[in-house]
Formats: structure tokens, sequence, C-alpha cells
């Protein structure tokens, strides 16, 4: 077992694994209802953030900007960010205002929270007939940790701002703070928690924001996501339950919070990617919701299992790179230690130094040994060491930023996560539970029958 | 419909053709919480700068600003692709506490021993600046050690607006030009600036060129080298697309190096045309060159007019909305739009200056909404009040367009066709042709609604 950490020496990045950390934040405030994303910083932010992001869920994506000038940065971004707050207001009539901050407002020292307690009191001050929207902070400066901080601080920062303890109707809510998945991953979770006779308070939701239907008239903010109320009610959810092994070791998530201040229990567990982390996310709910997992789901898994050995051929001994975010790899080499699948190497852009561990801990023994596991690398040095390791890989996991590297070491991408800039079903893969594992399985089979057959003189129509 | 608000502080800068005097406000810092579409400075350095394909393209601060621009752009190499990597010093909370010097430095030197360019240059993002960072004074350094240009590109993303960005790379690169030699260079020469050879379309005007006997320089930057920039000087004639990303370098090359330059646009018949014929015309001396112009022009045309009148057939009458980064590109493509039977609708530009939107206001029937720097809702807004069958423009437009069951033309750096040229006058009608007749649309909301509205009007 070795494990890489780019730190020491220093060397440039070179085709980044990793986004910076107020993309994860706007993504978050997408998936809040009637709820607009602010960056406070350079117009760029916004602009190539919303670019980034439209190429993969080709969605309009409004996120705002405070619009820094040098005057800005000389004097300090206060009076921009009231300006865009009030402009917001005007053109969107949001219900929420996500702010998160960029690398420039968080070098000259900008006080978001002061600015926000000022901007509350004028306004209470001037328009009393009018409804201030929920303003939600987070520090997302890009120099500190990957997108993937600024996902779960700002999920974090919508459940300190805002949840208490408002009376619930209807069934019993529980939250789930499912981490960076797709929009098709959001659907089925909530479909899910439904089935069990809960209401889910997805955080954050953006699965219809950002994978909905055409549309008849303008949508100013397109409908679904979060409602600011479930929000609010979080703080009297049945339970809790925390989705990605690296987060689970956090100290300080939306979850910990809304068990030390508000007693509600929390569950804590990796992606639900194939059969034991689904099954567990499974069994967390039959515990919560005293009721016993639907047939539709044990007949799911029961399909799953079958395909399962129906395949087992084709993957057993098949040797694969994955690499991505942390809780994504994690996640994934889990699930290709079930299927007899060897991943040789994994990778991560982020990782805060407990990457190695955690894959480690999921992953069977015979291949534990042999895998290198690295984390804060770029491509660059992931392309090395895949060169380094020529012959051993047969297949590549990751979203589509790995496809120039598939491409010239002659190996297929299976494309799962975010980005994928290069295909059209982005929003819809399905990663989680049985029907996700059925589909990941399903992709992979195929793609390494296809090889096989392509590769075949004889050009077999059985396989 | 729920009506789209216009923000008070934004009126100025939307003009409706025919319903007052003309006056429209633009040049702005765009308004904070406005949702612009527009970039930062750091893009427009790095828009025009990007297809140098044989430098080092290093983005000095935290990722983001790398990672967002890696391979971002269809620019085309015909050599080297080290323009496609995304380079960064990826600065750490520590770098933005104690300087990222150090690690600029390291990075340069790492990265030109690893990937041998002919200049590196090193664009400064928002923070670079602040945390005190004295990037000339490294770049000046590892230029010393390396042997090669190291160019400091002052691409702060606050320090303005995009086009102080085409400013900023126009400066980093104007100190390669005339550090090479201009042996071999003719009399009857040209480079080409603007030109980003998007999809190959440099290779197709630069084909023409050489056609018409004029030596071709350099282009600026597409399909860039280092040595063709810095032999440049030796042209006769700069010819300059593109509104503004490159009129800074034809200014400078003007006053150093008394270089005229001429503005040209490569999008759409007439323009095109017109591109050729004003270089031929600045080289009347020898006539040759007109005569072969000519019968290039009759040529290229003659030999895509049966297939645009076929395709003009189904687009006949139907309406254009157009956003584009430069005005420059939105004249041309009025043009062409006309060659297709297309009125437009709405045109708009993030970059246009007051003389620019004063020609798109003289070229537009009565009726045409006119817009600096806008934003989704007010595209939104007006796309659907102006009943547009296709909208041209970026990437954020798309959706836009989509969600309203608006056909879409990609008309950005991003794209992979070459709509350039008179070929790529072609690919643009079947580009605006298989969007606008694709059957998708008989079952897209909001078109049905529209179709109700405008029978309930008829009736």
């Amino acid at each position: 077992m070795r494990s890489v950490k780019q730190t020491a020496p220093y060397t440039a990045t070179q085709n980044a694994c990793n986004l910076c950390a107020p993309l994860g934040a706007a993504l978050v405030f997408k998936g809040i209802a009637n709820a607009l994303p602010l960056l406070h910083g350079s117009q760029g932010c916004s602009t190539y953030i919303r670019r980034y992001m439209i190429s993969h869920f080709k969605e309009p994506l409004d996120i705002a900007c405070s619009n820094f000038g040098e005057d800005t940065a000389i004097f300090g971004g206060g009076a921009n960010l009231k300006l865009a707050l009030d402009n917001i207001r005007r053109q969107y009539h949001p219900e929420l205002i996500g702010i998160a901050t960029t690398c420039l407002s968080e070098t000259i020292g900008d006080d978001v929270p002061m600015f926000i307690q000022a901007y509350k009191a004028a306004f209470q001050n001037a328009c009393r007939d009018e409804q201030l929207p929920a303003l939600v902070h987070v520090a997302t400066p890009s120099y500190q940790g990957t997108h993937m901080e600024g996902f779960h601080g700002a999920v974090r920062a919508l459940i300190q701002t805002l949840a208490g303890r408002e009376a619930a109707e209807g069934p019993p809510a529980m939250n789930l703070f499912p981490g960076m998945v797709s929009p098709a991953d959001l659907r089925h979770l909530k479909e899910i928690v439904i089935d069990f006779g809960l209401e889910a308070t997805v955080v954050p939701d953006y699965s219809d924001t950002l994978n909905g239907p055409l549309w008849t008239e303008y949508q100013r903010i397109p409908e679904g996501g979060t409602p600011v109320n479930a929000l609010r009610r979080a703080g009297a959810g049945v339970a809790s339950l925390e989705c990605g092994l690296l987060l689970a070791a956090e100290k300080e998530t939306a979850g910990t919070w809304l068990a030390t201040q508000f007693d509600v229990p929390l569950h804590r567990q990796g992606l639900p990617i194939g059969i034991s982390q689904s099954d567990r996310l499974f069994d967390t709910l039959a515990a919560v919701s005293g009721k016993a997992i639907p047939q539709k789901y044990t007949d799911q898994r029961g399909r799953l299992l079958d395909a399962l050995v129906d395949g087992h051929k084709h993957l057993s001994g098949v040797r694969v790179a994955i690499f991505g975010e942390e809780d994504l790899v994690a996640g994934l080499a889990a699930f290709c230690g079930e299927l007899g699948i060897f991943p040789v190497l994994c990778a991560t852009g982020g990782g805060r130094g407990r990457f190695a561990d955690t894959v480690r801990k999921v992953m069977p023994d015979y291949c534990r040994d042999q895998m290198q596991i690295l984390e804060d690398v770029d491509f660059v040095t992931i392309e090395k060491k895949l060169a380094e390791m020529d012959g051993e890989v047969d297949l590549l996991i990751g979203h589509s930023k790995g496809y120039t590297m598939s491409r010239r070491l002659g190996k297929p991408l299976i494309r799962v996560g975010f980005p994928v800039h290069d295909r059209v079903d982005g929003s819809r893969l399905l990663h989680l539970g049985y029907r996700g594992a059925q589909q990941l399985f399903d992709r992979i089979a195929n793609t390494l029958i296809q090889v096989k057959q392509e590769r075949n003189e004889i050009g077999y129509t059985y396989f | 419909m729920s009506a789209i608000p216009i923000l008070e502080a934004r009126k100025a800068q939307i003009h409706q053709k025919g319903a007052e005097p003309f006056d429209i406000t633009c040049g702005k810092h765009s308004l904070a919480g406005s949702v612009s579409q527009r970039a930062c400075v750091f893009c427009g350095s790095r828009v025009v700068l990007y297809p140098i394909a044989d430098a080092l393209h290093l983005i000095h601060g935290p990722i983001g600003c790398a990672a967002y621009t890696w391979d971002i752009r269809g620019a085309l190499s015909s050599g080297p692709q080290l323009h496609r990597l995304s380079f960064s010093t990826d600065l750490r909370e520590k770098d933005v506490i104690f300087g990222g010097e150090k690690k600029l430095a390291a990075a340069l030197d790492e990265l030109i021993d690893a990937y041998r360019p002919k200049a590196a240059f090193v664009y400064s993002t928002c923070i670079v600046g602040i945390i005190g960072d004295d990037v000339a004074a490294v770049c000046r350094k590892l230029a010393q050690d390396k042997g090669i240009p190291v160019l400091p590109v002052h691409s702060e993303g606050f320090k303005g607006t995009k086009k102080d960005g085409y400013k900023a790379a126009c400066d980093a690169l104007f100190r390669l030009v005339g550090t090479g030699s201009t042996e071999g260079i003719s009399p009857l020469s040209i480079n080409i600036l603007g030109e980003f050879n998007i999809g190959g379309e440099a290779w197709m005007i630069r084909k023409y060129y050489e056609e018409m006997g004029i030596q071709v320089v350099s282009i600026m930057t597409g399909d860039g080298r280092v040595d063709d920039v810095a032999r440049s000087h030796g042209a006769s004639l700069n010819v300059v697309q593109c509104s503004g990303a490159l009129t800074f370098m034809a200014d400078m090359m003007k006053e150093t190096y008394g270089i005229p330059y001429i503005r040209a646009s490569y999008f759409g018949i007439d323009d095109m045309a017109k591109a050729l014929y004003d270089v031929a015309a600045h080289f009347s001396t020898q006539p040759t060159v007109m005569e072969t112009t000519r019968r290039i022009v009759r040529r290229e045309v003659s030999a895509i007019m049966p297939e645009l009148y076929r395709l003009k057939g189904d687009l006949s009458g139907k309406r254009a909305a157009i956003y584009v980064g430069g005005a420059f590109k939105a004249f041309s493509l009025i043009k062409a739009l006309r060659y297709l039977g297309m009125a437009v609708v709405l045109v708009g530009s993030q970059t246009g200056s007051k003389a620019d939107y004063a020609t798109l206001q003289e070229m537009c029937n009565a009726g045409t909404v006119i817009l600096d720097d806008a934003n989704p809702l007010e595209l939104s807004k007006y796309i659907i009040e102006k009943r547009a069958d296709l909208f041209i423009g970026g990437v954020k437009e798309r959706p836009i367009a989509f969600k309203m069951g608006i056909g879409f033309c990609d008309h950005n750096h991003e794209r992979k066709i070459p709509l350039a040229g008179f070929e790529g006058m072609l690919h643009f009608a079947r580009e605006v042709h298989a969007s606008v007749t694709s059957p998708v649309w008989q079952f897209a909301p909001a078109r049905k609604l529209a179709g109700h509205r405008e029978e309930e009007f008829r009736a």
C-alpha cells in the first residue's frame, strides 16, 4: 500500500482533478427552492462557474455576482454586496440568497457576516411590508480545499443559519445530506425515503432545478429544490443521514450540528454505491421509519445480485483506475471490490489527508496491498502513474476530464459524477442504491464486452 | 405570462429601434447582482493568448481560474498542443499569507524544463496583486535562467472588464514583436490579427490570402507560434478581426513599426469577400492580386450558393436573436442571416461601443431590441416577446433558448465547426437549418403557447 501526497515537495498543478470551493457552494444553493446563489468576488467567478456547470447540466443556471472593481478591492466589498442583494431582490424575488465568498473577498478581509447584519438592520428600518429573503453565508476561499469543501460548507451553513424546530405537518421528516450526487440520484433517494413513509428533506435537492422539463413560461428561478421551510424545520427531524465516508469523519457538518443543537439522531455512512453501502441505507431507513424494506427494493436487490452472478466472469480480475471526488471514488472502489474488479489506482484532487486510509478500509484484503492511492493530485500525475503501471489497467472510471488520458492510454472511460461535459446524460446518470449499482454494473460489463468483441478477429455475436 | 422586470440601472443599456432617438449606455462595469453574461479581465487575456500553441500558459493563483479554462476552446493547432493543458500555481492558504513568489518561480522552473516552450505567459489572477507578489521580477529572473521570454500578463479579474483583459494580453504579446528576424518576408505580406482558428478557420482564411499571392507572416493568435509573433513586425499590413481584442496590438504596431491596419470580418459572404478585396486593394500596385481575388470570390461563392438557396427556402421569414461577445461579429451575423432570409429581432453584445451600437441600430429593422451587457432575464424577456425562432450565442445563452423551445446556433469559442470563410457560411447555414427545422420544437410547450396566442391574435 503506497499513498502519495502532492504537498511536498511543491509542484505546479497540471490539469487539476478538482475545482474551487465557490462552485460547490453555488451548486448547493441551486438546490434550494426559490433561491439564488451570489458569489462575492469578481464577475469571472460566477461566469466561469456558470459555464462549467451549464456544460454538464444543460440548464439555465443563474448565479449572481457582487462584481468587484478596483475600488471594491481597495475599499472593501460591502457596498457591492448591498447593491447585489438589492438587485437580486428586484429581479428575482428569491426566498433565499446564498452568499459564497471567493479568494478575492477573503483575501482583502471582507467581513461578510457583518455586511449581512448591516443589510438586515437597514432593511428592517426601511421596508416593513416586504419580507427579506433568508441570507445564508458560507466562506469559500478558493485557496482552501476543493469544490467539495464548498459543497459541504454550504450545506452546513444552510442548516446552521436556518434550522429550528418549527412544527412540521404530515409524516415525520428525515434530513438527508446525500453529498454531491446527480439529479437522478437525488430523485431516486427521495423516492426511497418516501416509500418508507417518511418525508425527505434533502439538502441540497437540485433534482428539478438542474434537470427540469421544457418551460411554458420563463422561470426566473427554476421550480423545485429544498423548501426553505423544510430547512427551518430540520431541527425537528426524526433523524439525519449523511452520506460520504470522508464526510462521516468530519466533526462539524450539517448532521453534527443538528445532533448537538437539536438532538436529531445522526446516521453516517458512505455514499450508497454498491451492495453493502446500499444495504446500509435501507437498514437505516427501516430502523428510522420502523417499517420493513418495501418489496420493490428487495426485488431490485434481487435482480441486481442475479445480474452480478450472470456477468461476474466479464468483470473478474479486471483492473480499473478510479478518479474524482474523494467520497465518490471511495464508494466506487468499494463497489468494485464487491464485483471482483481490482481498483489498482484510486486518485482524487482533494482528500484532506484522510483519503488513503478511508479507501483502504473499504477494500477487500486481496487488493488492499497492491493499490496506488493518490490524494491532492492532478491529472498529469495520475496519467504518469498509469503509464508507469503500463498494461496493468483495463478501464478508467471517473468524470469526463479524464477523457484525454483515456484516449492516450487507449483505455475506455466509464463516465461518472461531475463534470460530464462530453456526453448528454450527466444529469441522468444514476449511481446510488440498487438501481444505481445495476446501472453502473451494466455499463461496466457492457464496455468490457464491447472491448473484447471489437478486438476479437472473429466477431462473436454471443458473449 | 409573469412580466420580467428590467432593473432601473440597466434601462439605459437597452434600446428598442424606432421608439425614441437613439441612445445607449455601454462600456460600463457590470452591475452587481444583475447576472451579467460577461466574464472578467483574466478571461479577456486568456481568450486572446490561449491559441498560442508552443507557449506555456501558467495561471498564477488558486486553482479555479485554471480549472475552468482547461481545454475550453476549439482553437486548433497544426503542431504543438501545449495550449490545451492547464497549468496553475494552485495557491493555498499559507501562500496567501506568505506570498506566492516562491511557488511561481518553482512552477516556471519545473514546467519550462518539462515542456520546453518557446515562451511562457504568466497570468495574474485576482489575489496576486493583493498578496503583493512581484510577478514581473520572478518572470525576469526565470527568463534569464531559462533563456526564453517569460511574460507577465496583468489580468487580475477585478481590474476592469474583459476588454481590459484584451489589452493586458496585447501588452504581453507585444513584447515578443520585434524580437525575431524579418528575413524572407515579402512586401506583399500581412498579419492576421484577432483570428483564433476555431475549428480551423484561420487555416481557411490563410489559404485564401496565400492564393492571392499574399504572405501571411503571423496569425494572432490562431494556430499561433511564438516565432511568428516575434517576426510579425516585418509584415506590410495588419488585418484586424473582432471588435477589439487585437486592436490594441494593431495600434501599438502602427505606432512603433508604422504598420497600417485595416479591419475585417470573415463571417458571411459579404464580409469575407470584403476582407479579401480590402487586402487586394491595399496591394493595388500588383494588379494580379485583385484579379486573383475576384476569381477566388467567384469560385467560392458559386460553390456554396446552390445549397444556401435550398436552405434559405426553409428559413425565410424566421426571426433570429443574436447575443455575442463582440459587436463586430453581430454586424456580420446580421448580414449573413439576410442571405438566409431571416430577420433579426434582438441583437446585443458584451463589449460593444457606442459607435458599434449605432451601426447595429442602422442595420436593424424597426422594433429590434439592442442590448449591452445583458443578463439572462433580459434575454429571455425579449426572445419571448419578439418570438424568436433562433438564438445565436454561447454556452450560457443556449439553455435559455432551449427551455423556451427556440432553436440555437453556437457562435462561441467552444464550437468545433468553422463558421468563418465562404465554406463557413455554408456550415453556419446548415447549423441554423438543423436546429430551426428540427421536429422537436413541435413538442415545446412555450412554442405551442406562442402559436395559440398568434392564432388568437389573428382571429
